[in-house]
């Protein structure tokens, strides 16, 4: 840098000439100088200034930005929303048809001990064991001296909740509980199945299903996402409890051991009732026991008589006859060293659809012959005969029919009277279902919600043949005992000897009744089966179904018909 | 001019500032009533829980047939039957009243 002097020697020595004085020169070229490096700061400062205010301007900027943008959003109020909170541990309910509580939870408490916090530790045995009879207050005692913390019980009753609290005891705590409560008690036991406490904390507890649909939809009823939104069922309360009432009388007056009774709608297989008797109360749920068993949708069995319409359904279909064909009924008939007989006699011939009504083993084993083993094993898989139905239990999922180990002439023969396989009321209800409903196949369920309808199994026409011969069954035939004044039923009996060692038993039968009504457009299929019936009014006991199962099933379509909002047929007059 | 500037500023922050404050407490207030509120619609709806349990539980089947039965003199409540439906056309219809005819006196209308 070429530095400028203060005094220039040329100005100084032409102002040394001219007289003047040369240090005004150095002034002067001193006030330039200091002027440059005024203006040089000045400028610095200023650039300092901007950058400081830019700096602040975006700084406000962004607080401005931020501050409109809270303004701007709607208000979110801090913390987690109190339903959610609230429902996170909560069971969802599970409500019928209508929307009536089959299942609902209660708040209640458990109690428990911190045994360090005990006063008395042999005092608060004593007086727990006072207050729970079943507990043993040396065992009490001995725990509380053991173990710091002591489980003592699971829930309470207000009243055992108010005995505990005048104890007085600080050691004795509760801890809020939520169980499972079944208002309606042993109705709809086996659909509902019932609830066990899965891992238990002193705050909450874990309630897990142990069967029925609790099981089913387990993780469904406990999904917290659902925000506690129910479990619709098929089931109507009202219907189930006046199934169960008049089945229940109907095994008391038939000296039954069991009975089940599954009612579906014809076109949709949704199932408005399913009963099994014994039954149990699912608030208490015994551990185990022949009640816990599910007749209707778990136990499988020789329906009979009742799968002829089955039969009948084929040879309509597969062009092996008409209604007025006639059919060969001459007997008794041998195959393979093994008799074919009637309950009666029927004479040499009858047409098909008196086959039907007349029930003639001998009728549908020729039928049988004539389609053969490979037309009837594909309408049994059609109608879902040879598969586990997928009603939503658990338990139905596991019955599998039993079908003929070796399926020869012999077995196609039999079963097509409905002996050699074996199926579940559940089944026979939604087979009868498809048959009836115009031919369409149903898929049996519990819920609300309509399933699509399966593929078409029988034509329109044979659908209305079979159930002008299943009314037939009710008008003329071995049922005639179901008939109901305002309500056309239609029908079949079966009546199939109970399997003993070796053989079939001699007294013991399970009679099954598959009704359809009203019999010209059904809307409902109820099938009935008893355990071992024996109607002793008559001189010598009756077992069959036309006598056992025919009227109790009568009985129950007179009772809800009209609950179902069914307009009674006038009567002509 | 500028003292009178700043007074007025000073005000200004003042005033903001009890505002800021004032409302600073009166969130805390509403925070504290909407916490007791959720309390209170929390206890609600546990109390909704039980008593629609409770209603669910008086409502039984069993319960209700019951009292039907013991209550049969004053109530005579039977199971539906088909006999209890009837058709619209079965009903009594009220007789026909004679519509009153006006029979005069008649007034002539100037044409």
């Amino acid at each position: 840098m070429i530095r400028t002097p203060l005094r220039p020697l040329a100005r100084v020595l032409s102002a040394r000439a001219a007289g003047a004085d040369p240090d005004l020169i150095e002034a002067e070229a001193r006030a330039v100088r200091l002027r440059a490096r005024q203006r040089a700061e000045r400028l610095r400062a200023e650039r300092r200034l901007y950058l400081l205010a830019a700096t602040f301007f975006l700084a406000f900027c962004v607080v401005g930005t931020r501050m409109g943008l809270v303004a701007a959003s709607p208000p979110v109020e801090r913390g987690s929303s109190y339903r959610h909170a609230q429902i996170a541990n909560q069971r969802a309910d599970i409500l019928d048809a209508e929307g009536r509580i089959l299942a609902t939870n209660l708040a209640t408490h458990s109690l428990y001990a911190q045994t360090p916090d005990l006063v008395d530790p042999e005092a608060a045995a004593l007086n727990l064991a006072r207050i729970f009879p079943d507990l043993d207050a040396p065992t009490l005692a001995r725990a509380f001296r053991n173990r710091k913390f002591v489980w003592i019980r699971p829930t309470l009753s207000p009243e055992e909740r108010q005995a505990v609290h005048d104890l007085g005891e600080p050691g004795l705590m509760f801890g809020p509980r939520e169980v499972r409560l079944y208002p309606n008690g042993r109705i709809a036991a086996h659909v509902l199945g019932g609830t066990r406490f899965g891992r238990q904390g002193v705050h909450a507890a874990e309630v897990l299903g142990t069967a029925g649909v609790e099981l089913t939809y387990d993780a469904f009823l406990r999904d917290a996402r659902q925000e506690g939104a129910p479990l619709r069922l098929s089931l109507d309360l009202s219907v189930q409890a006046a199934v169960e009432r008049v089945l229940a009388g109907g095994m008391a007056l038939m000296n039954a051991k069991g009975a089940a009774a599954v009612l579906m709608e014809a076109g949709t297989g949704r199932i408005v009732a399913l009963v099994s008797l014994p039954d149990f109360d699912p608030n208490s749920r015994p551990a185990r026991g022949t009640a816990l068993f599910n007749r209707a949708a778990q136990g499988v069995y020789e329906v009979g008589s009742t799968l002829k319409i089955l039969t009948a359904a084929v040879a309509l279909e597969e062009g092996t006859a008409r209604p007025d064909t006639l059919v060969d009924t001459k007997g008794p008939l041998i195959v393979d060293g093994f008799r074919i007989r009637d309950f009666r006699d029927n004479g040499p011939w009858l047409t098909l659809r008196d086959v039907i009504v007349k029930s003639s083993n001998i009728g549908t084993s020729h039928l049988a012959e004539m389609f053969g083993t490979d037309a009837q094993k594909d309408y049994l898989a059609r109608l879902g005969l040879t598969e586990a139905t997928p009603l939503e239990l658990p338990e139905a999922r596991r019955a599998k029919p039993l079908l003929p180990k070796r399926w020869n002439r012999l077995a196609t023969m039999t079963v097509s009277y409905g002996h050699g396989i074996a199926v579940t009321p559940v089944h026979v209800a939604a087979a009868y279902a498809s048959l009836v409903n115009g031919g369409r196949k149903v898929t049996p369920t519990l819920l609300l919600e309509p399933q699509p309808l399966g593929p078409r199994v029988v034509s329109e026409t044979t659908s209305a043949e079979l159930r002008d011969m299943l009314r037939g069954v009710v008008t003329d035939g071995s049922a005639t005992l179901a008939n109901v004044a305002g309500y056309p039923v239609g029908g079949k009996t079966g009546t199939a000897d109970k399997p003993a060692r070796g053989g079939y038993a001699e007294d013991r039968v399970l009679a099954t009744f598959a009704a359809v009504f009203p019999a010209e457009a059904p809307a409902y299929v109820l099938v009935v089966s008893l355990d071992e019936p024996e109607d002793r009014t008559g001189e010598e006991p009756r077992r069959t179904a036309g006598w056992t199962a025919a009227p109790v099933a009568g009985e129950i379509i007179r009772r809800i018909a009209p609950l179902m909002n069914l307009a009674p047929v006038r009567k002509e007059d | 001019m500028r003292t009178l500037t700043a007074l007025l500023g000073v005000a200004l922050l003042v005033g903001i500032a009890s505002w800021a404050y004032r409302v600073n407490y009166e969130t805390r207030d509403a925070e504290r009533r909407v916490a007791e509120l959720r309390r209170a619609i929390a206890e609600e709806r546990a109390a909704i829980v039980v008593l629609r349990a409770e209603w669910a539980y008086l409502n039984r089947p069993d319960r209700l047939r019951d009292l039907a039965e013991r209550h049969f003199d004053v109530l005579g409540l039977m199971p539906l039957d088909s006999e209890h439906f009837r058709e619209a056309d079965d009903l009594p219809w009220p007789e026909d009243e004679a519509l009153p005819i006006f029979e005069g006196p008649w007034i002539e209308v100037a044409q």
